[in-house]
C-alpha cells in the first residue's frame, strides 16, 4: 500500500515538474512566430491534447475489447476513466483549435477532415458516456464495452468517407505546410510528453476515485 | 449450418408476421416520412422540382434516417414488453441468429417504408428527372440501407435496456453513420447528374455495411446474455 502511494505521488512530481518545463519553453524559450504571432502558442497546447485524445479512445477501444473478453473490472474503469479524459480533452482541443483557426485561417470552423472526425468522435464519446450512465442493469459494463469497440470501428471509417468526399469538393483552405525550427520542435514534443503524463496521472487518480465507489458500494452492501 | 440458416429465417418470418398483422410500424414510419415531406415543402421555399439535383439526396436521406430511427427504436420493444426475451433466448441455437433474424426484418421493413417515401417524393414534388435514374438509386438505397439498419438493429439491442431508450438509440447511432450519410447522398447526387465516381461510393457502403455488419454479429452474444 505504502509503495503504491509513493508511485503516485512520484508520478504526480514528475507531471508537475514536466508540465512547468513545458510551459517556460513555450512562452519563454520557443521563438513568436514571425507570421502569426503569440496565438502560435496555442498550437503546442493543440497538438499535445488532440494526440492525447486520441490515445484516450484508443485506450477505451481496447479495454472494451479486453473487457468483452476476461470481463475484469478493472479494464471496465479503465475504458470509462479514459473516455471521460478523451471528452474533455477533445472538448479542449476544439476549443483552442477554434481560438487558433480565428486567428490563422480567419473563420472559427472550417469542414475539414481531420475537424470534423474530431467533432463527430467528441460527440461519439459524448454517448458513450450518456450510455453508461443511463443503463440500470447488471450489464451496463457489457453494453458500454460493446459500444466502445463498435464506435472505435466507425472512426477511421469517417475518417477515410470524409476524405474522399473532400477530393471530389473543392478544399477551402489548403494547410500550407508547417516547417518548425529546432528550439520549436523541443517545445513541441516536450508538450506532447507533458500531457501524455498527465493523462496517465489523471487515470491513475480517477481508476482509484472508481476503485474507492466500487469498496463503499461493497461495503454498504454487505451491511 | 442449414438448420442455423432456417432458424435465422424463421425469427425474421416472425416479426414480419407480427408487422402484416398488425402494420404498426410501416404505417407510423410512412405518416411520419409523408410529415417530414409536408414540412420540407415549407422549409425548402426554392422550387425544388427545378433544382433537385442539389437538394434532393440530402432531403431524401434525412426523411430516410429519421424514419428509420423510429422503427428501430421499436425492434425489440416487442419482446422487452412481454418478457418474450426470454422464450427466444431460449432457442436452441447461437444468439447472433437473434440479431440476423431482427436485422432481416428491420431491413425488409425499413426498405419497403423508404420505396414508399420515395414515390411520395417523386410524385409530391413532380421531380419526374429522377425516374431515369432510379435503378441506380435504387442500388444506392438498398446498400446504404442495410449499412446503417445493420449497426442500427445492434444500438437498439444495447439501448433497450436504458433508462432514457429511446432518446439515445440516436445520439448513439447518428454519428457512427455519419459515412453510410455522405456515401449515400453523394452516390445519389452522383447517380442523378449520371456523374463519374458512383461506383467507389458503391464500394465504400458495402465495406461499411460487412465490417459493421461482421462486428455486429461478433459483439452481439453479450449484448444478450444476462
Amino acid at each position: 500500500m505504502q509503495q503504491k502511494i509513493d508511485k503516485d505521488n512520484l508520478l504526480i512530481l514528475a507531471t508537475t515538474i514536466v508540465m512547468a518545463i513545458t510551459i517556460y519553453l513555450i512562452f519563454i524559450y520557443s521563438p513568436t512566430d514571425i507570421e502569426m504571432g503569440v496565438i502560435q502558442n496555442v498550437f503546442y497546447f493543440h497538438v499535445a491534447l488532440a494526440w492525447t485524445s486520441f490515445l484516450a479512445f484508443f485506450i477505451v477501444f481496447i479495454s472494451s475489447i479486453q473487457y468483452l473478453r476476461n470481463e475484469s473490472r478493472n479494464w471496465d474503469i479503465t475504458a470509462y476513466t479514459s473516455a471521460e479524459i478523451g471528452v474533455l480533452f477533445t472538448g479542449l482541443t476544439l476549443i483552442l483549435g477554434s481560438i487558433w483557426a480565428e486567428a490563422t485561417w480567419g473563420v472559427f470552423w472550417t469542414w475539414d477532415p481531420r475537424l470534423t472526425t474530431t467533432l463527430i468522435m467528441f460527440i461519439i464519446y459524448i454517448g458513450y458516456l450518456t450510455l453508461r450512465h443511463s443503463l440500470e442493469t447488471e450489464k451496463t459494463s457489457r453494453l458500454s464495452a460493446v459500444y466502445g469497440v463498435i464506435a472505435f470501428i466507425s472512426v477511421p471509417i469517417t475518417y477515410i468517407s470524409i476524405e474522399i468526399w473532400d477530393t471530389i469538393h473543392p478544399r477551402v483552405i489548403e494547410i500550407s505546410e508547417v516547417r518548425m525550427e529546432t528550439s520549436m520542435q523541443i517545445t513541441m514534443i516536450f508538450s506532447v510528453i507533458a500531457f501524455t503524463l498527465l493523462y496517465i496521472t489523471l487515470m491513475r487518480i480517477r481508476k482509484k476515485i472508481e476503485k474507492d465507489r466500487d469498496k463503499v458500494y461493497r461495503s454498504k452492501k454487505i451491511k | 449450418m442449414k438448420d442455423y440458416f432456417s432458424k435465422t429465417l424463421q425469427l425474421a418470418y416472425k416479426d414480419l408476421l407480427i408487422e402484416i398483422k398488425t402494420k404498426e410500424m410501416i404505417t407510423s414510419m410512412a405518416a411520419f416520412s409523408a410529415i417530414v415531406i409536408i414540412i420540407l415543402n415549407f422549409a425548402v421555399t426554392e422550387n425544388l422540382s427545378n433544382n433537385y439535383s442539389e437538394m434532393f439526396p440530402g432531403l431524401l436521406w434525412i426523411t430516410y434516417i429519421f424514419a428509420a430511427i423510429l422503427g428501430l427504436n421499436q425492434s425489440f420493444a416487442f419482446e422487452r414488453e412481454s418478457g418474450a426475451i426470454k422464450g427466444v433466448l431460449l432457442t436452441p441455437i447461437d444468439w447472433s441468429a437473434i440479431y440476423i433474424g431482427k436485422t432481416i426484418s428491420n431491413y425488409i421493413i425499413i426498405l419497403s417504408v423508404e420505396l414508399l417515401t420515395l414515390i411520395f417524393f417523386i410524385f409530391l414534388f413532380n421531380l419526374t428527372g429522377v425516374i431515369t435514374a432510379l435503378p441506380k438509386i435504387l442500388l444506392v438505397i438498398i446498400v446504404g440501407t442495410f449499412g446503417f439498419v445493420s449497426v442500427g438493429t445492434l444500438l437498439s439491442a444495447i439501448t433497450s435496456s436504458s433508462r432514457l431508450q429511446t432518446m439515445i438509440l440516436p445520439v448513439l447511432l447518428f454519428p457512427i453513420i455519419i459515412p453510410v450519410v455522405i456515401g449515400s447522398v453523394e452516390a445519389t447526387t452522383i447517380a442523378l447528374n449520371n456523374g463519374e465516381n458512383y461506383l467507389p461510393w458503391i464500394q465504400m457502403l458495402s465495406a461499411y455495411a460487412v465490417i459493421f455488419f461482421t462486428a455486429s454479429i461478433l459483439t452481439f452474444n453479450y449484448v444478450m446474455g444476462e
